[in-house]
């Protein structure tokens, strides 16, 4: 509440001032600053202000004209310090402000007159009670205790005092004068007491003013917990903020104040700067309001679907910069330019085609011999001045693209393991804490107000959906024969779908051979393997219908099936593969011998035709030079291809079936016989499990074909990107929210999980090419080599000390690897068992914890107790609905509060404080607090207000009626 | 308007509810109520001032589920009864939800919060409930 400490710190100043002015200069001024600085406040606090010369005045009247009546100097008191409030710096009075502001205070008044009386004479009281002790010593303190009563008459008078207005005006110019010589004595002899009161004070008092001090501080400091109406709360700050002021000083104790508002004021600036910090780095993150958006609208489980992609999104572009930093950009910058060897030239059977578009969009021709694929780098060991070792780095960041996948989506999935743990159940308040948190009442736009009702009405319809899927008591023995039933019928598909696609490929194998094929025969089996992706999901999705599962886990259920059929098509892709490889490795083999033949046969030719031995020839053109069919550079392609077509086709997939079925829907309903957007087509569901899986399969693409094609990293950065826009706008304009929106497990760990499978399955056959298949001959960064990783072994060679050759080598010794793979297997024994262990901890603490919520419960229910905040709770109602119930809640209330706030010490700071740790630590025990917050005297001596009855009947039932 | 003879003036809840800060929150009216004395929705400056702090960042969160509390009390009977809960509800789905729905959640709500079985969520139980909640002290706050 900085405002509040601003003006608390106002006061200070103000306070000192008033001191200092007291010293120095006339009472009347004083009273003046005084009456300024409490007009300038709430009514309330002006009051209090205003009161405070009044009993100063008194005290000095009971000190200086003993005889007079007290009532009677009550009386005039009000009058002559109003007076002196009034008037400005000049002396001369002016009658009308006065009148304004008396009118303005009995209005008031007459609002709350008793409650108000009660707090003034409580603050008259305190303030006495202060000035007593500042002139007197403790002693005194006592005595205007007990001129409380006549406080309160003293409102009394100047309620009158109001009333007259001319005539005391008169009197009051009377009473200034008296008044001005009074404070001048006063303020000399204020001067002089000061030191010796000092002196006077006992050791006993010093403790116990110093204990109320410290109360007072502590009322200060938490004043802005209590649940007061600010009325109240400046009422006690001001009175406080006096008492302390008044006697810090008088205990010898330093201010500082200067360095708690520094404090103060650090503290708010720190918590701005993390705000902003932290309101930064959420505009860090991409995509964050899109995803929000889609949330909104249909749900968790669609958004973790964008989550998923933006995930993928991030890991990509790490690769794609090893790729290109590492690889790509060196061997641009500093590898020999394009055409100056074989390799890197464009054959000069192809050139007359290399530059069609139909050549370019197969990546053939100069996209084949481009920086884009395995063949074109060179196998020189160092390149450009920086000696840049290619080759190296080509096998390091290939073999670092898995590890640091396998790392990133391991890690991942721990994370998600720790964040998310079980699906769904967030303890024990999901709707109630939905209903009362959820509105963010920072939100000031419009537009985000809208997203979040959507959000809001989103998130209780997922809750709804869970709720249900627990209430729903079923026949189980049906249930589990629908689901074995269903089981069965997908595994038969799955089967048979498997062997129609291994009889595919086998038949494929054969019309390999012949050439008298149709076009079926020819396609037979890309026909196939869409035919089975396009009839197989809805099948699946029909038979899960059986199994009446949650749809988060029918989610997951389908998932895992579409994966499996999904794997043949990866199976048949890597068959195929492997084969056009062999048949070009044997194809190489023959190439070899014929270019080194034509390589002597075109020297033989020079020497001949020129007939000069002597000179060397020139270089054959290398557009000309015999070449192998190098089939790393194929493989890549064959990626390559693939992911392109692939993107092709889902983006196809989405403008016709989504988009173009929208259009149709919405404008063909005018003129249609029956209702497009509620019957038969509508508008399509965003579907999660089919866009998952393609964007799992396609990452193993990007993963096997990476080592062969590294511009496939790029294009694959790029598709992701745009396809975060495509499908955000697609999914936004085209489709419908699901029927039943369920929430996504916290974790989405499921797709980690394919993500993971698809990792190790598409690092299989790279592995496995770079440690057995021999490179190309003729192209390629290991060209040349026996072996791929040959690249390591000269490196260790050549380029590292000896010794450490010598480490390698006792590194791969099977001696020392087996023990290693030994202990790494305990190791993972030993955390298996670790993990399961503090798995059943878990579960210990968790029924540990349900236990002790209906202990709590139980006990509950058996106590009738009110506390505090509940009384505080009461008072803040609004009184139109308080006063026909309860008329008398104020008298009743304030005396009872108000007292121990100012009197009773230990009670009432102990009382702030005990309040705010039983809240803090959220064990409301009305037992516990019970002897602490509340001190026997005050308490019972006031009727019990309001709380009484509402309260009891709901506590003093005795047991739930469940 | 007589500032001079009256300086207790109040702002009326029409012009309140329009300020940037709570034009577009669904609670709005409620807030404005329940800081006012008269329960009408007329705020003087001084709670004017207390509305502000309340929601403030630096409130105290005991203080803050005083509030809410009131807030969500519509009916101003210190009890959330299912009334309460239900126009809570409607006023944060926008009446979205079924009445079916409704009932549902209300009934699970009180069921989850409801410490005394009285079938209402009396302050204690409220108290109970929100100070548990992560998204209180972030989402219950205003800042200008």
């Amino acid at each position: 509440m900085p405002r509040k400490r601003d003006t608390a710190s106002n006061d200070d100043v103000d306070i000192e001032i008033d001191i200092e002015s007291s010293d120095s200069d006339d009472g009347a001024t004083q009273r003046r600053t005084n009456r300024r600085q409490g007009a300038g406040r709430g009514g309330a606090k002006g009051r209090g202000r205003g009161k405070k010369p009044a009993s100063e005045e008194e005290d000095e009247d009971d000190e200086d004209e003993a005889p007079r009546g007290r009532r009677g100097a009550n009386k005039k008191k009000p009058t002559k310090k109003r007076g002196g409030g009034d008037d400005d710096d000049d002396d001369s009075e002016d009658e009308a402000p006065k009148r304004k502001r008396t009118g303005a205070a009995k209005k008031k008044r007459g609002g709350k007159a008793q409650d108000s009386d009660e707090e003034d004479s409580d603050v008259g009281k305190g303030k006495k009670g202060k000035k007593g002790v500042g002139k007197k010593g403790g002693k005194e303190e006592e005595d205007s205790k007990g001129k409380k009563g006549d406080a309160k008459g003293k409102d009394k008078g100047k309620d009158k005092g109001k009333d007259k207005g001319k005539d005391k005006g008169k009197d009051k110019d009377n009473d200034k004068d008296k008044k001005k010589k009074k404070k001048k004595d006063d303020s000399s002899s204020d001067s002089n007491s000061d030191s010796e009161e000092e002196e006077s004070m006992s050791e006993g008092e010093m403790a116990r003013l110093m204990e109320e001090v410290e109360e007072k501080k502590k009322l200060i400091a938490t004043i802005r917990n209590k649940p007061w109406r600010m009325k109240r709360r400046l009422v006690h700050l001001k009175e406080a903020q006096e008492f302390v002021d008044k006697f810090e000083g008088a205990l010898g104790k330093g201010k500082g104040r200067k360095w708690y508002a520094y404090k103060v004021m650090m503290k708010k600036k720190w918590i701005k700067f993390q705000r902003d910090f932290e309101n930064f780095r959420t505009a860090c993150i991409p995509w964050e309001r899109k995803i929000k958006e889609v949330e909104s609208h249909f749900g968790s489980s669609v958004a973790s679907y964008f989550i998923f992609l933006r995930w993928m999104y991030g890991m990509n572009l790490v690769l794609f910069g090893f790729t290109f930093g590492l690889v790509v950009i060196p061997e641009v910058l500093m590898g020999l330019p394009y055409g100056s060897i074989a390799r890197k030239t464009v054959p000069r059977a192809d050139q007359d085609t290399a530059q069609d578009y139909s050549v370019l969009m197969d990546f053939n021709g100069y996209c084949k011999y481009s920086v884009l694929f395995y063949g074109y780098y060179n196998n020189q060991r160092t390149i450009g001045l920086l000696k840049f070792r290619l080759p190296l780095s080509y096998l390091m960041v290939g073999i670092g693209t898995f590890g640091y996948s396998l790392m990133v989506v391991i890690r991942t999935m721990a994370k998600n393991a720790d964040v998310g743990g079980g699906d769904g159940d967030e303890g024990e308040f999901t709707f109630a804490w939905k209903m009362f948190t959820s509105w963010d009442y920072l939100i000031g736009n419009s537009e985000t107000a809208d997203n979040k009702y959507a959000s809001i009405t989103t998130s209780f319809k997922e809750s709804i959906v869970d709720e249900q899927e627990n209430q729903k008591d079923e026949n189980i023995h049906l249930r589990r024969f629908l689901r074995v039933l269903a089981n069965v019928m997908i595994t038969c598909s799955l089967g048979g779908s498997g062997y129609l696609i291994y009889f595919v490929v086998k038949r494929s194998q054969e019309f390999a051979n012949r050439d008298d094929l149709g076009w079926y025969e020819k396609n037979e089996l890309e026909i196939i393997m869409s035919l089975l992706g396009l009839v197989c999901p809805p099948l699946f999705e029909t038979i899960a219908e059986l199994e009446d599962y949650h749809p988060r886990i029918a989610l997951k259920w389908q998932l895992g099936r579409i994966f499996a059929l999904f794997l043949g098509n990866l199976y048949t892709f890597l068959f195929a593969l492997f084969d056009e490889v062999n048949t070009k490795l044997e194809e190489e083999e023959s190439i070899k011998n014929a270019t080194i033949w034509a390589m002597k046969e075109y020297y033989a030719n020079y020497t001949r035709t020129f007939n000069d031995s002597d000179s060397t020839p020139p270089p054959m053109p290398p557009a000309d030079i015999i070449r192998g069919p190098c089939w790393e550079t194929g493989v890549g392609v064959e990626f390559v291809k693939l992911t392109v077509s692939d993107i092709q086709v889902s983006y196809l997939t989405i403008l016709i079936g989504d988009f173009a079925r929208a259009v149709i829907v919405r404008f063909l309903n005018y003129c249609w016989c029956w209702d497009l957007e509620a019957g038969f087509p509508s508008y399509g569901e965003f579907d999660i499990s089919g866009n998952v899986l393609g964007l799992v399969f396609n990452q193993g693409m990007i993963w096997m074909g990476a080592f062969y094609a590294p511009g496939l990293v790029g294009i694959n950065v790029l598709r992701l990107l745009s396809s975060m826009y495509y499908q955000c706008w697609a999914v936004m304009a085209t489709n419908v929210p699901h029927e039943r929106v369920f929430k996504a497990s916290k974790s989405n760990n499921f797709y980690m999980g394919l993500l993971l499978l698809i990792l190790f399955l598409s690092l299989l056959p790279v592995v496995y090419t770079i440690m057995t298949l021999p490179p190309s001959f003729d192209c390629g960064p290991f060209s040349g080599k026996q072996k791929m990783f040959d690249v390591i072994m000269e490196t260790i060679d050549l380029d590292l000390p000896a010794f450490l050759g010598t480490l390698f080598s006792y590194a791969a010794n099977p001696g020392l690897i087996i023990p290693a793979v030994l202990l790494m297997v305990l190791a993972i024994y030993y955390l298996n068992s670790v993990s399961e262990a503090y798995q059943n901890a878990n579960m210990e603490l968790k029924k540990k914890m349900q236990m002790a919520r209906d202990e709590e419960k139980n006990r509950r229910n058996n106590t009738d107790s009110t506390n505090q905040v509940m009384k505080d709770l009461e008072d803040l109602l609004p009184n139109r609905s308080l006063m026909p119930a309860a008329p008398p809640p104020d008298p009743g209330k304030k005396p009872e509060q108000d007292p121990r706030q100012t009197k009773t010490k230990p009670g009432s700071a102990g009382r702030g404080v005990n309040l705010q740790r039983d809240v803090a630590l959220a064990s409301p025990n009305p037992n516990a607090r019970g002897p602490v917050s509340q001190p026997p005297g005050p308490r019972g001596a006031g009727p019990m207000p309001g709380p009484g009855p509402g309260r009891g009947r709901g506590r003093g039932r005795g047991p739930p009626p469940r | 308007m007589d500032y001079t003879n009256d300086p207790v003036c109040t702002v009326p809840l029409a012009l309140i509810v329009n300020m940037p800060e709570l034009k577009e929150n669904p609670f709005c009216g409620r807030i404005v109520e329940s800081f006012s004395e008269d329960g009408m929705g007329n705020l003087s400056f001084n709670e004017f001032v207390d509305m502000f702090s309340v929601l403030s960042e630096m409130a105290p969160r005991e203080l803050k589920a005083i509030y809410a509390f009131k807030i969500y009390d519509f009916n101003v009977d210190n009890y959330l009864c299912k009334e309460d809960l239900e126009k809570t509800l409607n006023r944060l789905t926008k009446e979205e939800l079924t009445p079916e729905e409704v009932q549902l959640v209300c009934e699970k709500a009180i069921e989850e919060a409801d410490l005394d079985g009285d079938s209402k969520l009396s302050y204690a139980d409220f108290e109970n409930m929100i100070t548990r909640a992560p998204d209180f002290l972030s989402t219950f706050h205003i800042r200008i």
